[in-house]
Parts: C-alpha cells; sequence; structure tokens
C-alpha cells in the first residue's frame, strides 16, 4: 500500500470513527428550529437552553459548581454545625480569596455576572451552559469579565490576548457532551495559568501522549474528563479537597479496577445495567481485558491497598509535562524598575518567577510528591478564622487521617507553600482586595497593602487593625491525575527502604524503612560478640598449641 | 584406640547441609528486607524468602518425621551430667590440651552443652521463627488481619540474629575435634574418628 493508499485508509476510518461519534446521541442541536436564531447576549441562549432542557436550571443550581460551596456539618473544628463551605469563604495561599475580587475570580464560575456579593444566585438566565457543553471550542470567558464573554472584541492587558466576541449561533448549535477542553478552560488553569495549581492538572490532557495519563493518552484509554467524572442530574462527581470537607461524592480508582486491582481484571460486567453512565467506552475497549496474573507479589499488592492509596504508586512524580507554582512570596511584591514601573522576570523556560503585582514564585517540573496519611476529611482556614501566629506555617487546610485509622490511607500531595499577609492584632488571615480599578484599593492598581486590606476586609465584613504582616503557610493538594502506565508506577524500594519516599512518615511498620534501633545494636553486639570471642579463643588456642610444639 | 565408625547417615548429612544453605539465604535476603543492604532489590528479596522460606518448612517437616522415626529425637534430651565439665572444657581444659570430657559415639552423638544448645534451636528458635514468618507471610497476604507487623517483624529480627549468633559458634565449634576439619569431614562423609575404649 502506497502512502495514498494508506492516508485514505486513516481518513476513511476516521470518517465512520466519526459518524459513529454522532449516531451515538439522538439529537443533533445544528438542527433544533430553536438554535436558528441569532443571540445578543448570552442569558437569552441560556434560556433557549432551559425551554426544551427544563429541570437543567434546578439540577444545575444546587451542584457546587455554581453555588462554589457545599453544606456540611462536618467541618472540623466546627462539627454538628450546618455550614456552607467553598470558594466562596475559604482562603488559599495563591490569590488568597474571591471576596472583593470577584470579577478576576469568577471568570471560571458557570454563570454570567458575579461580580459583587450581590449576585442572584437564584436567576437561572445566569447560568452558563456554554461553557461547558459548547464544542467549537471558539466560545472564551473574558478573563475579568466576572464570568461574561467579551460583549465586543476585546483586548486583556495582562495575558496579552485579543478575546473575541462569540458567535452565539454557531456556538449554541454545537453544544454536546463536555470534552476535555470544557473542563480544562478553567481547570487546567487554575491560579491564574496552566498547570499554576494542582501540579496533575494541566493542559498536557487536552491530547495527552499515554506516558503522560494511560487512562486518557490517545494511545492509551483515550477516555475524556466525564467518563469518570459522571454527573448524574447535572451534580459531577468527583470533589477538590483544597476547597472540600466530607468524605463523600469521590470517585474511586475502585470503580472501575476493582479491590484487587492488581489480580482481578475490571469491573466492566457491572457497568452493562449502568446505560446511563455511559461507559460505552470501556465495554468496547477493555472488556476482553485477560485476567492478571494471580502471584504472590501481586497478592501483595492488591493487600497495599488497605492502607495506600492507588495514586501514591501510580503518580511516581508530579507536574511531568508542565511546571507549577510550589512557592508563592507575596512579600516580594511591589518592586518597581527604574522608571518607576512594575515588572516581571523570567525563568529560563519563560515562567515567570517574580511578579511586581504578585511577589515571588518557585516553580517546579517533575516533582516527587510529599506523603501524608488521610481518610477523606479535610479542615479548611475560613475567611474570618482566627490563627496562632507562633504556630507556623499557618495550615490552610489539614488533612485528617493516621496509621490504623479507619479510611485513612497514604496519599501524595503536592503541598504549595508560601507567604501570605496577616492582621497581627485580630489574628486573622488579610483578604485582600487585589484586583480592580485604579482608586478602588485594589493592590494591582493602587500598590498599598494597607488599601488592598482594608478594602477586602471591609468587602468580606471583617475587621481590620490596619497593621499587617506577612506569615508562611501550607496548603495540601491531593494528588490524583495523570496516572502513568504500571511500568512507572513506584517500585517496591523507593518505599521499602532507609531514606525512601515514606521517610519521616508516621507509620505503623514499612518493612525495611522501620527498625528496631535498640534490636539492632544489640543484634550486632551478640554477632560480633561472638565473631570476636571465637577469634580470641581459637587465637588462644593456637598460641598455646605451639608453645606445647616446642 | 581411635576408631572411624558411620556417625551421620545420609538424610541426617542433606537435611544438615541443606538446612545451614537455606538458613543462611534466609539470613541474607531476610536482613535485605530488613533494610541493612541493597542486594537483590526489596521485591526479590521479599519473593526469595518467602520462597526459601518454604522450602525450609517442608525439610523441617521431613526432619521431624526422620527424627522421630528413627529415634535420633532421644540425642536431644538435655542433661545435666557433665555439663560443667563440658563448660570448663571450653573455657580452660581447650588450651591445656586436656581430653574432651565427653565420650563421643553413635548412640551418645551430642555432649551436654550440644543438647540444651541444639534442643534450644529446634523447640525454641526454629518454631518462633516459623510461626513469625508465617504469619508475617500471611499478613503480607490479606489472610491474616494485623494492624501492624511491627512486633512479628522485631521477633524474628530477633531470632535472625540469634541463628546468625549461634552459626558463627557452631562452626567455629567444629574446630575443636582431633584434628580442626575432622567435625567437618565427619558431616560431609559421615564417618567419624572417635575413641574408643581398648577392651582388655
Amino acid at each position: 500500500m502506497g502512502k495514498n493508499g494508506l492516508l485514505f485508509m486513516i481518513v476513511s476510518i476516521a470518517t465512520i470513527m466519526a459518524t459513529m461519534g454522532i449516531m451515538a446521541q439522538t439529537a443533533d442541536h445544528g438542527n433544533f428550529r430553536e438554535l436558528q436564531r441569532s443571540f445578543d447576549r448570552p442569558e437569552e441562549v441560556t434560556i433557549t437552553c432551559l425551554g426544551c432542557h427544563n429541570l437543567a436550571d434546578d439540577q444545575i443550581m444546587k451542584t457546587s459548581h455554581w453555588l462554589w460551596y457545599r453544606e456540611t456539618d462536618k467541618l472540623p473544628g466546627h462539627k454538628g454545625e450546618m455550614m456552607k463551605v467553598g470558594k466562596i469563604n475559604i482562603i488559599n495561599n495563591f490569590c488568597v480569596a474571591i471576596r472583593s475580587n470577584e470579577p478576576r475570580c469568577t471568570s471560571c464560575h458557570i454563570g454570567y455576572g458575579w461580580k459583587d456579593e450581590d449576585f442572584d444566585f437564584t436567576d437561572q438566565t445566569k447560568i452558563d451552559c456554554l461553557v461547558c457543553h459548547e464544542q467549537t471550542g471558539t466560545y472564551k470567558k473574558f478573563p475579568t469579565g466576572a464570568g461574561y464573554p467579551p460583549d465586543k472584541r476585546k483586548f486583556f492587558k495582562d495575558g496579552k490576548k485579543w478575546f473575541e466576541r462569540p458567535d452565539y449561533r454557531k456556538i449554541a448549535q454545537s453544544v454536546g457532551k463536555p470534552s476535555r477542553k470544557n473542563c480544562g478552560s478553567c481547570h487546567f488553569y487554575g491560579g491564574g495559568g496552566n498547570a499554576v495549581k494542582h501540579g496533575a492538572l494541566d493542559k498536557s490532557l487536552l491530547n495527552p501522549e499515554k506516558t503522560t495519563d494511560i487512562h486518557m493518552g490517545k494511545d492509551g484509554g483515550e477516555m475524556v474528563c466525564v467518563d469518570c467524572h459522571v454527573a448524574p442530574k447535572h451534580d459531577i462527581k468527583g470533589q477538590l479537597y483544597s476547597v472540600s470537607v466530607e468524605n463523600r461524592d469521590r470517585l474511586h480508582c475502585t470503580r472501575c479496577h476493582t479491590m484487587k486491582p492488581h489480580t482481578q481484571k475490571l469491573y466492566v460486567e457491572e457497568f452493562e445495567t449502568e446505560q446511563e453512565m455511559g461507559y460505552d467506552l470501556f465495554k468496547s475497549k477493555l472488556h476482553n481485558r485477560d485476567n492478571p496474573e494471580d502471584t504472590f507479589i501481586r497478592r501483595i499488592l492488591d493487600k497495599h491497598y488497605d492502607k495506600i492509596s492507588c495514586q501514591t504508586c501510580h503518580i511516581n512524580l508530579y507536574s511531568t509535562q508542565y511546571k507549577t507554582k510550589t512557592w508563592w512570596d507575596w512579600s516580594k511584591a511591589g518592586e518597581k524598575n527604574e522608571k518607576g514601573k512594575p515588572f516581571v522576570i523570567k525563568d529560563e523556560d519563560g515562567d515567570n518567577i517574580y511578579d511586581s503585582k504578585k511577589g515571588e514564585f518557585k516553580l517546579g517540573k517533575n516533582l516527587e510528591p510529599e506523603y501524608r496519611w488521610f481518610d477523606g476529611k479535610v479542615g479548611h482556614l475560613l475567611v474570618g478564622d482566627k490563627i496562632d501566629p507562633d504556630n507556623t506555617p499557618i495550615q490552610i487546610n489539614t488533612i485528617e487521617g493516621a496509621c490504623g485509622a479507619p479510611d485513612s490511607k497514604i496519599w501524595p500531595f503536592k503541598i504549595m507553600r508560601g507567604k501570605q499577609p496577616y492582621d497581627p492584632v485580630n489574628k486573622t488571615m488579610i483578604i485582600p482586595k487585589l484586583f480592580g480599578k485604579k482608586g478602588s484599593g485594589a493592590y494591582w492598581a493602587d500598590w498599598s497593602w494597607e488599601k488592598a486590606a482594608d478594602t477586602g476586609m471591609k468587602a468580606a465584613g471583617l475587621d481590620y487593625s490596619g497593621k499587617y504582616e506577612w506569615i508562611e503557610t501550607e496548603m495540601f493538594w491531593p494528588l490524583t491525575h495523570l496516572i502513568q502506565p504500571k511500568e512507572n508506577a513506584l517500585k517496591c524500594d523507593d518505599c521499602h527502604s532507609r531514606n525512601g519516599r515514606l521517610e519521616g512518615l508516621e507509620a505503623c511498620w514499612i518493612p525495611g524503612r522501620d527498625r528496631s534501633l535498640l534490636l539492632d545494636i544489640l543484634g550486632m553486639l551478640m554477632l560480633f560478640g561472638s565473631i570476636a570471642g571465637v577469634i580470641i579463643h581459637g587465637f588462644i588456642r593456637f598460641s598455646r598449641s605451639r608453645k606445647e610444639e616446642e | 584406640m581411635i576408631q572411624k565408625v558411620y556417625m551421620y547417615k545420609r538424610f541426617e548429612r542433606l537435611w544438615h547441609w541443606s538446612q545451614a544453605l537455606l538458613i543462611f539465604f534466609l539470613a541474607l535476603t531476610g536482613f535485605e528486607v530488613h533494610g541493612s543492604y541493597n542486594i537483590f532489590g526489596f521485591e526479590n528479596a521479599v519473593v526469595f524468602h518467602m520462597y526459601t522460606g518454604f522450602i525450609l518448612i517442608i525439610l523441617i517437616a521431613f526432619a521431624i518425621f526422620w527424627h522421630f522415626t528413627t529415634g535420633e529425637w532421644r540425642q536431644y534430651i538435655p542433661t545435666t551430667d557433665k555439663l560443667r565439665d563440658q563448660v570448663r572444657y571450653y573455657l580452660v581444659g581447650i588450651f591445656k590440651n586436656e581430653p574432651h570430657p565427653h565420650d563421643k559415639s553413635i548412640d551418645v552423638k551430642l555432649n551436654p552443652l550440644q543438647k540444651i544448645s541444639y534442643l534450644g534451636f529446634k523447640i525454641l528458635i526454629i518454631p518462633v521463627m516459623v510461626l513469625t514468618g508465617l504469619i508475617y507471610y500471611y499478613v503480607a497476604h490479606g489472610t491474616l488481619y494485623l494492624q501492624s507487623v511491627k512486633w512479628i517483624a522485631i521477633i524474628h529480627t530477633f531470632g535472625a540474629y540469634l541463628l546468625l549468633t549461634f552459626a558463627v559458634i557452631h562452626v567455629y565449634m567444629t574446630t575443636t575435634g582431633h584434628t580442626i576439619t575432622s567435625h567437618m569431614k565427619a558431616m560431609i562423609t559421615g564417618y567419624d574418628e572417635i575413641e574408643v575404649e581398648e577392651k582388655k
């Protein structure tokens, strides 16, 4: 077969597969009469969607994607108290907090117009259906637009990028099941840029190699986000522990891989009863997988699942494709160059390591995770919570769990560290206003921490003493994405050795790492004592017999 | 008069040497699992240790059968008779070229000190090692549940130190025969040279 023949075959196969993809659905939104029109505002699109999808608004408005909180009565330190916890009231050590900075932060809200605390969460016309469902790839919210796309062609100064007014007609007709691009448009860029926050969630997942992500890799499982993150009634499963509290709505590898993944094959048979979940992919691609071997070592590996999360061994290194931020020091912000202008310093790869607006950064690639016991419950420092400035670094979120405690497993984490402002008089973390126009008090416009703190704290409804100091903080980000092929998993020695990956982790007993020092000293004394004893004994015997021979 | 006798039967020698080899290999892999050094890699060390352990258990089963069917177990009945003499001999007499206080024979192969130490080896160290080894195995395997193998590991390691110390002294003691290598030769060929009182 010549080159052309091969090309023809590839094109035909691709066409057949694409056709099958369309055939799998029962509706083509491009043909809907309701969508053969132009839309002036994005809300008009939403109203049109809800005209048919008349339960979607109720469903969406209950989710954390809309509310940016979940209700819980299990927040450590507030147990029994029904609370709303989420992005709305937690602190982080990236851009600190949302309050007073809404238009910038809410460019990743699935709504339109959350520009301050007066946003109406009951107005269903403000739901942004398109950001998750459009498939043209042309729909982009403006980074400082409070969730709105630009109403006309607009330049984003910070990103040095033009944003186009969306062609709503074309975009609305394209809607479908969320693709990697839809989810990634926010989740890959958290913290203001690609790979900044998560360390294991970045734009490489748009089209990764198998070696980057075995599940999503183009030559691997070719899965998309929503294959795992199923969304019954728009409530997407899976939760991120930098904002979540309870051990619920989690996705577990065991859902497909069974509790004994090293000796059993996937649970695919079970999916046949769950058609609404749409696991077609597994059925077609993985149904006929052979049973893995059942060897002694594989059984031991299965047994590890009792105490070790899958991710611990199967995420050898994180941020394998792009650098992630590991350190953010706000105290260094505010320097100006000789012209009195803010400036940016980039490292050899073009990543910012200093920005007058934001301070100093450290970034890393191919990083070893840090390991902690984790039982799925996380405590959070909420806006307004008192801190103990003598006990640093301040724990922005606290991972619960211990060896032997129920549900506790060893998990891999990215631990984000940094310095951020706090109020030494009131002993609270400061919620600074960062984003805003000149004269609004925003640090990025007025360059005064006092004003930024005063404005931000007022917006958050908190007392501010007028003083600020810098304090070190830590924030835990459990790692769970970018699972590599099994060949790249950790080897036994990585943990079962002195000075291995789990050095310093308080664990019940890890063979090869742990020992009784007393026993080793006594044992060595006994062993080498006996060797010395027989040498001395033999030496005396030998010298005596020599004497006698003389 | 020195007489050559067939002291150690074929199975006895086979058992002795394979047990020695297995215990040596168990110690080598075991201390790697313990974290003392890196030779085979942790995973291999664990697998080798596990298989070797089971082979040793099978060997021990045969040895127990042999001891009871041949009545050889009686060799290990401890006695205090001449025990002091034996200890005194190793501490003092041996340097003065005094005669060995124990008269070795096919019926009494072991001196009183050997009886006690070998009996301890057989009914204390080996059972504890086998038991803790099996518990360790079944916990790792998931058949048995234990919060932590800490104490199992510590006891097993302690036993390993005892066995190694035993081996050092045991090997040294083989040099205390008529000649330095006579005991060793006996355990290899089966034929030992023993002192027999001349019949008048």
